[in-house]
């Protein structure tokens, strides 16, 4: 199985990287981009007996490494 | 007494945290690579500045899994003096010995010069003899404390927040404020006040070859509150 994780700063964290990158794609001339805020994907493939303990390996992985419950959200899909 | 400084793959001031430790303040200090136990009989344990992991991840994510790490927490739960300077504090907020996150510089330039800081707290283990308005370098990339609104109150109300950026007569400004960091904070304590982080850098700035002899400051109160108890 493959988990596709999304991991995002929290709306009340302030995105820096995002804000340069919306600037620049401002400057270049495309119009109407309001807000960027930049995030991270991971890939992983995993092996699991079912969905659910697939789900059960990411919730982990997420709250333990890939995201920091402070500043972060994450979300996944499983394929 | 007896320090150590814990290496991690790609700590870059672990040695002059040593040079600081053993030839400047005249403490055995001791090497830990980060695979291996800090041993028993450490009184401070010093996490260097660097790039751990290369920051993959976020800064610190990687190195708080570190063999080493484990035998950190447990010498902070007994009292032992730990000090994370720079990356050492990355690693310390992600292995949650301390409250909070850095986050990227908000002018999202690595920033390296010298900044001035507010001693706020001058009765912790660290700082009793640490002048009022100190200066040291920083050297970062993602030194942007930031914590939630409760966050923040309980750092105030509990006296954790040991320096902030100040300008040269010590006053907390914006303009003093290099990376963004919330309520100016460039270190904290723990509630127990036994774990410093901190981004700027005391042992590149422990004796006047370096320009700075602020940094000793700190260091030297770290070994007389350890020697005197």
């Amino acid at each position: 199985m493959k988990g596709k994780v999304i991991v995002r700063l929290k709306s009340e964290v302030s995105d820096p990287q995002g804000m340069t990158i919306q600037q620049t794609v401002s400057k270049l001339g495309f119009e109407g981009v309001r807000k960027v805020r930049a995030g991270k994907y991971f890939e992983i493939e995993l092996d699991a007996p079912d969905r659910s303990a697939a789900e059960k390996t990411l919730h982990g992985l997420c709250d333990r490494i890939l995201a920091n419950p402070i500043i972060e959200d994450y979300t996944f899909e499983i394929e | 007494m007896k320090a150590a400084v814990i290496v991690f793959p790609g700590s870059n001031c672990d040695d002059d945290c040593r040079w600081a430790l053993e030839h400047v303040c005249g403490v055995l200090t001791e090497m830990v690579w980060f695979r291996n136990r800090v041993p028993d009989d450490v009184d401070l344990i010093v996490l260097p500045g660097g790039f751990s992991y290369g920051d993959y991840l976020r800064a610190g994510a990687l190195a708080r899994f570190a063999p080493a790490m484990e035998s950190v927490r447990e010498a902070a739960e007994k009292g032992r003096l730990v000090l994370g300077i720079c990356n050492g504090f990355q690693i310390l907020v992600e292995a949650q010995l301390l409250p909070g996150v850095l986050l990227r510089n908000t002018c999202l330039q690595f920033l390296c010069k010298d900044v001035f800081l507010k001693t706020v707290r001058s009765d912790t283990p660290f700082t009793h003899g640490v002048p009022d308005v100190v200066r040291m370098p920083i050297a970062h990339g993602m030194g942007n404390y930031y914590i939630d609104a409760d966050g923040l109150k309980a750092l105030q109300d509990n006296g954790q927040i040991v320096f902030q950026y100040c300008d040269h007569a010590g006053r907390v400004t914006a303009e003093a404020n290099p990376n963004g960091s919330l309520d100016n904070i460039a270190g904290i304590v723990n509630r127990a006040g036994n774990v410093l982080g901190m981004m700027p850098h005391p042992e590149r700035a422990a004796e006047d070859a370096l320009g700075c002899h602020d940094g000793r400051y700190l260091l030297e109160s770290a070994i007389r509150h350890l020697t005197r108890a």
